[in-house]
């Protein structure tokens, strides 16, 4: 802060301690929208965590007496599951794969190029968020019987990577845009070709941004439950299996379910938390 | 910015645009053309007129329309708070956007699995209150005869899985607020309260637009988050289209739902962008 020269009249300029009880205050604030967050967190993992009977003690107590693996083992060895896991986890691994493959390239031109219909381009990318989701699942159903590839991964990550590419283009296009243009160029006065240029010099620089937007597109996927229910049916998904499982399964089964889908993103967002302002923040521009 | 090769921009653009066209033009407006496929394969209203008539249209509309009113505007309190929370730049800020931001990458099942274990009769909401001797029974928050306490746990589950994105937006534009606006503000001694009113508000508008309407969109297709914690006992838009879909297997009504989504979700963004206009010079 500046000390001022007195020309300007302070109206009202606030004592020491007025500060401290207002940082004391949004520390109090802080601590409880935390708490709301964390606290069923952990509630899911007591639940999870706690032998089978015990979701049927009440009270409960919130602090387990007796931790155990009995829950998720159930859940894991029920008829099914472990399929549906490796299945999410492929569908999610091409997805990832497609939306980076088509998405990158054209983040790149929208970031290094001027061309004409660039700003369109970003217009019509930016406009897909307009459009619910809900939509495109049950006409791609119809087409992918057509096309015999109803009921199966491919199908799934096709439909997850055309929600994901609007996503990938705009954070693969800011990445890029960061990487500083004229290190490219310094590269092709050197004696590079564009292609060597942008692999030897943007992609490297690149990389950890197109990590983030990948982990991103990899949480998109694993997550999504209606189109994979829509599209799956003997083929499904873990969430579709799961939703699917909801109403004839016991709770203890639920518990250890949700926890296993809940782990995943604590250790996704962990990894690409420097990167979450600059993923969603520039939506609006 | 020159380009040496013309045609390269093009050819780097177009398996995105190739693919967007028929995996996401082409299905928006075969969804249409579902919706509208008369019995004799031409034009016709026959779909929409079933979905209109079928016993839980208007329970599916009203839930789903009363789920949007009651979440977003909490949503958007804690989303305000933890944003400004995140710009108070408190000790391990890193933290704290961390831990707001956890929700992020939760799925809709997921969240709802994790307030049934809350919200179910012997779970975590009904111990503690035992625990504490606020009541002496169980209370049953998750039955199809009080619905209001239904759509209650849909909304706080709603309003814990869905807030971190509309922080995320609003703390990159709170950060775009340039710092002597606010030592302007401190010097002429305004309380925070004005800060947020006059200053603060006013320049978030755009974030405050976008969020909205990004948000809003989401709040219409609230699918798993219902069924989880309601099963049966309520009734919304997107849980309708997929029991058409799959349990009934009749793709041209769940398709007039999908539509009907679709159009509530139009709607609501012209209104935002009608109510909340950005102008070009707030920003100059």
């Amino acid at each position: 802060m500046t000390t001022t020269t007195n020309e300007v009249p302070l109206p009202r300029s606030r004592s020491g301690r007025e500060r401290l009880v207002g940082r004391g205050l949004t520390y109090l604030a802080a601590t409880l929208l935390a708490l709301f967050i964390l606290v069923p967190i952990y509630l899911i993992a007591v639940s999870a965590f706690t032998p089978r009977d015990s979701a049927f003690d009440f009270p409960r107590s919130v602090i387990p007496t007796e931790l155990s693996t009995d829950t998720i083992l159930f859940f894991l060895n029920a008829s099914g599951v472990i399929d549906a896991f490796w299945r999410s986890v492929i569908v999610a691994l091409i997805t990832l794969a497609l939306s980076l493959l088509i998405g990158a390239p054209a983040g790149y031109a929208i970031a290094r190029y001027a061309f004409r219909g660039r700003n369109s381009y970003r217009l019509v990318i930016l406009a897909t968020r307009a459009f619910p989701i809900v939509i495109l699942a049950i006409p791609l159903a119809v087409t992918y019987r057509l096309w015999g590839i109803d009921d199966t991964v491919i199908g799934v990550a096709l439909m997850h990577t055309a929600l994901a590419l609007p996503f990938t283009i705009l954070i693969t296009s800011s990445v890029f845009i960061s990487v500083p243009r004229e290190l490219e160029e310094a590269a092709q006065t050197l004696g590079c070709n564009p292609l060597q240029a942008f692999l030897r010099i943007s992609m490297p620089l690149a990389l950890p941004g197109l990590a983030a937007a990948a982990i991103f597109t990899w949480v998109l996927s694993w997550n999504d439950v209606f189109a994979a229910v829509i599209l799956t049916l003997r083929e499904p998904t873990l969430p579709a299996k799961i939703l699917s499982a909801l109403t004839q399964s016991p709770i203890y089964f639920q518990f250890a379910a949700g926890f296993v889908m809940l782990v995943p993103s604590l250790v996704v967002i962990f990894f690409i938390r420097k990167y979450l302002l600059g993923l969603w923040g520039r939506v609006v521009k | 910015m020159t380009a040496r090769l013309g045609w390269a921009p093009y050819a780097l653009l177009l398996p995105s645009a190739i693919f967007l066209a028929v995996f996401f033009a082409a299905p928006m407006v075969q969804a249409f053309a579902l919706a509208f496929e008369g019995p004799d394969g031409g034009f016709g209203l026959s779909n929409v007129e079933r979905m209109f008539g079928d016993s839980s249209f208007r329970s599916a509309l009203l839930t789903t329309l009363a789920l949007v009113v009651l979440v977003i505007p909490i949503q958007f309190a804690l989303a305000m708070s933890m944003a400004l929370v995140i710009n108070a730049k408190l000790k391990g800020q890193g933290m704290w956007l961390y831990v707001y931001a956890l929700p992020l990458g939760i799925s809709e099942l997921a969240a709802g699995i994790v307030w049934v274990s809350i919200f179910t009769q012997s779970g975590w909401l009904n111990s503690i209150l035992i625990g504490l001797g606020i009541t002496d029974a169980p209370i049953t928050w998750q039955s199809a005869e009080t619905p209001w306490l239904l759509i209650g746990c849909v909304v706080i589950a709603e309003a814990w899985r869905a807030t971190s994105i509309i922080m995320i937006i609003l703390v990159a534009g709170l950060q775009s607020i340039p710092r002597e606006f606010l030592e302007a503000a401190d010097v002429y001694g305004a309380t925070n309260w004005q800060k947020i009113r006059r200053v603060i508000l006013p320049m978030l508008r755009p974030s405050l637009q976008v969020a909205l309407i990004l948000r809003t969109i989401l709040a219409f297709q609230v699918f798993a988050t219902v069924i989880a914690l309601a099963g049966s006992g309520l009734d919304v838009l997107a849980g309708e289209a997929q029991r058409w879909a799959t349990d009934i297997d009749n793709d041209n009504v769940a398709a007039a739902y999908a539509g009907l989504i679709l159009l509530l979700s139009l709607f609501s963004t012209v209104l935002f962008l009608v109510l909340l206009p950005t102008r070009e010079e707030h920003q100059a």
